[in-house]
């Protein structure tokens, strides 16, 4: 009764309702010093002035984002060109990004189709050993992947062995390699949200094409595919955006000729540039491109609830 | 009658989740299995071999890889208990506290996290610490260790929440309990599941960092993944493969655990 009670007096009928404030608090403060403020500092520090040998001078540039879109000279009065070395890298690592994406959604789907029309418990079991890799170190993941395919690797050694080839295939550092350890990397993860969809589509539809004479081909491309899209651009998204800033595949595997955004911004703290403004200034355009992305996605999501 | 035709299947599609299953495993299977390779090269196999392994713990490098490990299980520990109390919290606030002010955005300030890309929260945590004069070290590893892993305890946190019906600590607010001893007595154990799951999934993610440790922290102070990035930067060794199978296994048992937990809560519904 009191209970009853209670949730016609208050407004806020909930069991915590008025401390929900003081129980996000610590989320808030850590969340917000530690990642909020910090990125907005980056952004102050994108227009600063170098320091040589890491750090930043107080002044106001815009030298950092100058430097990334055009050439000057050695002495920084030639009338400006288009400096084409960093909107390559950029460019390289979009597509390497995109394609990673393509892969990894046309061996995700059949998989996370197949593991949803599992029975119960099979199904629990199938996507715990997709779940396992995307649990193990990444680090260790690349690394493994660097054993695999270099020129003394098992890969090469066997390809000889069985006759297949009689000279080693260079694979490592070279873009390949780089596209093979991000489809790598993010595989689960393009699985995962797919599944996700997967499981919750109805059956009955599928019934529906099929008494309408479609064939299971028809069926996937005109009714599964369309029902489930919401599950595959989250999956996309999930292998896009952490490939488009990959450091590890493209520093392992890719060596200094196939450098994507994550290594050059890299190199700008702990490598031999050591230009801070520059690398904040990277940082950011990479950031802007993620949420360019991500605010497509809650649009489409958007939409996707209306309907 | 009827076709017997089962909608769900299609031609192709298991091939595809083997050929899946095998791309994801075969790598580390492969490095498993030569890390027990008694031979100096690292390719040819010449019998197998637990040397490698007495590498890893009494070898020349031993000293660096224990000093290592030893900052990585303190930090992960430290980051997964203080991440999953943060993340507990926060999910009680935004599945138990009714609304409130700000309660829109937090939902998309806990996963952050997970949308800015891990160099970028690695520039601006360095640059941050750095503008405030904080001394990179351990202390710098661990506070941003603590950020990204409050996603990862939250999820299986505020899953098992949403599945807990509201009534049972109404009941003991109608018993005269104060809120404080609803949540202790009641909300918490019936959450125990999802907390440990939280927990070891904070751990393993805290434990398998690279970048953003690589960032922050101080001369001389190594964990695990960085230690390891260090050797492999002048080649691949065997050691580096036994240290590897070590962490992966690590890695395995503690998702493992976190799923037996996950289910063992999920029977007991």
């Amino acid at each position: 009764m009191a209970g009853l009670l209670k949730k016609t007096n208050s407004p806020n009928n909930a069991v915590y309702g008025g401390l929900g404030g003081w129980l996000m608090l610590p989320a808030w403060a850590v969340i917000g010093i530690f990642l909020v403020l910090p990125v907005l500092m980056m952004l102050v520090y994108s227009f600063l002035t170098k320091e040589f040998r890491g750090g930043v001078i107080w002044e106001f540039s815009m030298a950092a984002y100058d430097q990334f879109f055009f050439d000057r000279g050695l002495f920084g009065d030639d009338p400006p060109v288009i400096e084409w070395t960093y909107i390559t890298i950029f460019w390289r690592s979009i597509w390497q990004a995109a394609l990673a994406t393509f892969f990894c959604l046309i061996i995700g789907f059949p998989t996370a189709w197949f593991i949803a029309t599992r029975a119960g418990k099979n199904r629990s079991v199938w996507l715990f050993l997709i779940t396992i890799p995307y649990w193990v170190n990444l680090l260790i993941r690349t690394i493994s992947m660097k054993f695999l395919i270099r020129d003394t690797g098992p890969l090469n050694e066997w390809l000889i062995a069985s006759g297949l080839i009689s000279e080693p295939i260079h694979m490592i550092n070279t873009n390949f390699a780089v596209q093979l350890g991000l489809f790598y990397s993010y595989l689960p993860f393009m699985v995962l949200p797919i599944y996700a969809s997967v499981e919750r589509y109805n059956f009955a539809l599928s019934e529906a094409a099929a008494d309408l004479y479609a064939s299971r081909w028809t069926t996937l491309r005109r009714i599964i595919l369309p029902t489930v899209r919401p599950g595959i651009i989250a999956g996309c998204i999930l292998v896009f955006v952490p490939s488009l800033g990959a450091f590890l595949a493209p520093d392992l595997l890719g060596g200094a000729k196939n450098f994507m955004i994550g290594s050059l911004i890299e190199e700008q703290f702990k490598g031999n540039a050591g230009n801070w403004p520059f690398g904040a200034a990277a940082s950011m355009i990479l950031l802007s491109m993620v949420l360019i992305v991500l605010t497509f996605y809650a649009r489409a999501q958007g939409k996707e609830g209306a309907r | 009658m009827a076709r017997k035709i089962d909608l769900r299947r299609f031609p192709g599609f298991l091939p595809m989740t083997y050929l899946c299953l095998f791309l994801l495993y075969a790598p580390l299977i492969i490095v498993m299995i030569y890390s027990f390779n008694e031979s100096q090269s690292i390719t040819n196999w010449g019998g197998f071999s637990l040397r490698w392994y007495g590498e890893v713990f009494w070898g020349v490098e031993s000293e660096k890889f224990k000093a290592a490990a030893i900052h990585s299980f303190i930090i992960a520990i430290t980051a997964a208990t203080c991440s999953t109390c943060i993340a507990t919290l926060a999910a009680t606030a935004m599945l138990r506290a009714g609304r409130f002010r700000g309660k829109g955005i937090s939902f998309a300030l806990i996963n952050l996290p997970l949308m800015v890309p891990e160099i970028v929260t690695a520039v601006a945590t360095l640059i941050f610490f750095s503008a405030i004069g904080f001394t990179t070290g351990i202390l710098t590893i661990l506070l941003s260790h603590i950020v990204f892993c409050i996603p990862f305890a939250y999820l299986p946190i505020a899953a098992r929440m949403q599945g807990i019906e509201e009534v049972y600590e109404q009941a003991a607010q109608d018993l005269y309990a104060t809120r404080f001893q609803a949540f202790k007595l009641i909300l918490l154990p019936l959450m125990m599941p999802g907390i440990i799951s939280g927990f070891l999934l904070a751990f393993i993610i805290s434990l398998d960092d690279f970048i953003i440790t690589n960032f922050v922290k101080g001369a001389g102070i190594e964990t695990l993944p960085t230690a390891i990035f260090g050797s492999v930067k002048q080649g691949i060794k065997p050691n580096i493969m036994a240290i590897s199978t070590l962490l992966l296994l690590v890695s395995v048992v503690f998702v493992t655990l976190s799923w037996l937990v996950g289910r063992m809560g999920q029977n007991r519904k």
